[in-house]
């Protein structure tokens, strides 16, 4: 059960913090980068603990990603902090080259990502990380729901070979994945499964999934919900298996649908199971200022906005 | 290490150089000017400073080369095979399919460090491995070679704070000033104005020489050896296609390769 006083709940930056510090202390190889922004990624954690192993950059991502090959291809592990939008835009070519293509050990943590960023606007929401990520060979892409699960990912990123981006937001959120210890990445997590359909959320939609599901429960709608935690390689066995068994999909996310995981849901349930898909996510637009729940309910994130999607595909399952 | 006598660094150069162009030409495409102006440079790194193992070429005691102007990887190339990191038949097959001699260095084929080719990184790549081998307490050297229109890049010049911030006297750049890029001189294209005071500004001890002289190149990589608590950057004056009358100082040669009888004509004055 979701816990709703908010007192309670934690920003998966706060996770990824703690998965530096505990990291750092078990394995001498990890070493964390980041470029003025080390207290908002939680960095300092690391930092403080570790100081011979903190490198700081000033502002400047794109030093920092190559950089950290240079590390990797030494040995290390690094771990590279910045915002989602510098990370994964502003060093875009540099992550290109420097991780995926020479496909390397090197983790960035983007933070802030996502609408729930606030106030600072439109220049600091990402919402294009998914995407530029997943597009990249070698490259994996997580998208942690909550504190426990950006904990464990952050740990397990570190025993991948390969690149992998983390994406991670700062707003606090319930504690989804408590009790389940099944975390893994490319490993789906189900939630709960549904006869109707099957909602795919990934990050801070987990939780609205939940919702949705929850009062569809109450109509009689049967909707399953899976937590894509890890959008690259995508667990198509769960994804598949979920449209057998519900025939129609939902997908919903912090982040433009174009490209993103909905996206990348589509394009496995195209080509193997084309069951009906219904998207919810950021249409074609920039961010703005405002508060993060105020914006997740203008730019239609909300649980509400989950259900009226889950209708719409219901419709088309019933035609098809 | 002892100095290797020059007239036969010499007569290996030129044996380089007609490797080079045989291999640009059979590929019938790469960088024949980029190529030829840094023969000295790499080959003196090779044959006095560096330390390796060809035929363990990811000795963990190893010194590093990284060559961020990565088009310029036929020298580097030709002087691997050289040095036995694989067998100089190889060079046939640059930019083949299938090949492990890509067009730009990709990590997989012996002796490269870091897959290079987009311009700008490089130095940022050589900074990690310098920070690295100081967290490990390794006196491990990283030597990164750059163009002169590759510093360019605004990135390049991130990585010169970062070098100078972390005081890396383990890590010597090189660049190839042969005062030409694609379009052009650098002074039409985008002028550098005085590099010497650039790169001091941002608190490296600079080096100039004339990076075709073995004498000159060897005598500055020993002494960027010595210096204490700064990256050192030597400024190697060279000329484009250095040793090809028809190429040399030629922009237009900057990416193309010798046609079969431009070939001929090349190794004829390479003789
Ligand atoms: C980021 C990037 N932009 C553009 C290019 C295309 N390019 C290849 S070589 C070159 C010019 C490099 O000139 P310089 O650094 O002076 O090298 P050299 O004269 O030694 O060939 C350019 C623009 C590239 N490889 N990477
Ligand atoms: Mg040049």
């Amino acid at each position: 059960m979701i816990n709703e006083d908010r007192s309670t709940w934690k920003a998966t930056r706060d996770g990824y913090g703690k998965g530096l510090v505990s990291l750092g202390r078990e394995n001498e190889r990890i070493v964390v980068l980041s470029a003025d922004l080390t207290e908002s990624t939680r960095a300092s954690w690391f930092r403080d603990e570790f100081p011979e192993r903190f490198f700081s950059f000033g502002v400047a991502e794109q030093d920092m990603m190559s950089t950290a090959a240079g590390f990797a291809l030494s040995g290390k592990i690094p771990f590279c902090c910045s915002f989602g939008v510098f990370a994964s835009g502003r060093a875009w070519e540099q992550v290109r080259i420097s991780a995926a293509y020479m496909n390397i050990n090197i983790n960035i943590g983007g933070s802030h990502g996502g609408i729930t960023v606030g106030p600072d606007g439109a220049t600091h929401q990402a919402l294009e990380e998914i995407a530029l990520m997943r597009l990249l060979p070698h490259m994996s892409v997580v998208v942690p729901c909550d504190l426990i699960e950006a904990e464990r990912a952050t740990i397990a990123s570190a025993g991948i070979k390969g690149p992998v981006y983390l994406r991670l937001g700062r707003e606090k959120l319930p504690l989804i994945t408590d009790g389940y210890e099944g975390f893994e990445i490319g490993k789906a997590h189900i939630i709960r499964e549904g006869n109707d359909l099957t909602i795919i959320a990934c990050g801070i939609m987990v939780y609205h999934a939940i919702k949705a599901s929850d009062s569809l429960k109450a109509e009689g709608i049967g909707a399953g919900v899976i937590n894509l935690h890890t959008v690259k390689p995508i667990d198509k066995a769960a994804i598949l298996k979920a449209a057998i068994k519900s025939g129609a999909i939902v997908t919903a996310e912090e982040h433009l649908i174009a490209c993103g995981m909905g996206s990348a849901v589509s394009e496995v349930l195209i080509q193997e199971v084309p069951v009906p898909v219904e998207m919810v996510g950021v249409k074609d637009r920039f961010g703005e200022s405002g508060s993060p729940w105020d914006l997740i309910e203008k730019l239609n994130l909300m649980p509400e906005d989950i259900v009226i999607a889950a209708k719409r595909v219901l419709k088309r399952k019933r035609t098809t | 290490m002892k100095k290797p006598d020059i007239g036969k660094l010499k007569e290996q150069a030129k044996q380089l150089r007609r490797d080079i162009l045989t291999m640009l030409s059979e590929a019938g495409s790469g960088h024949t000017g980029s190529s030829l102006s840094c023969v000295e440079l790499i080959f003196s790194l090779y044959s006095y400073k560096l330390r390796y193992n060809a035929k363990d070429p990811y000795w963990e005691e190893r010194d590093r080369f990284i060559l961020s102007k990565g088009h310029g990887c036929p020298t580097l190339y030709a002087v691997l095979a050289h040095f036995g990191f694989f067998l100089k038949d190889k060079l046939k097959t640059l930019r083949q399919i299938g090949t492990l001699l890509q067009g730009h260095p990709q990590l997989g084929l012996p002796g490269i460090e870091a897959s290079t080719g987009s311009l700008g990184q490089g130095l940022s790549v050589a900074n990690g491995m310098a920070l690295s081998a100081r967290l490990d307490k390794k006196d491990t050297r990283v030597y990164c070679l750059l163009g002169d229109g590759e510093i360019n890049e605004g990135q390049v010049w991130e990585a010169a704070m970062t070098a100078a911030h972390y005081s890396l006297d383990n890590l010597c750049a090189i660049i190839d000033y042969n005062k030409l890029q694609i379009d052009g001189f650098l002074c039409d294209v985008k002028d550098m104005f005085e590099l010497t005071k650039k790169w001091e500004a941002f608190g490296w001890n600079v080096i100039e020489i004339d990076g075709h002289d073995f004498t000159q190149i060897m005598d500055s990589l020993d002494r960027a050896e010595k210096v204490k608590d700064k990256p050192t950057i030597i400024i190697a004056h060279t000329i484009k296609g250095k040793g090809v009358s028809f190429i040399e100082n030629k922009a237009e040669w900057h990416g193309i390769a010798p046609k079969p009888d431009e070939l001929k004509c090349a190794l004829r004055e390479l003789d």
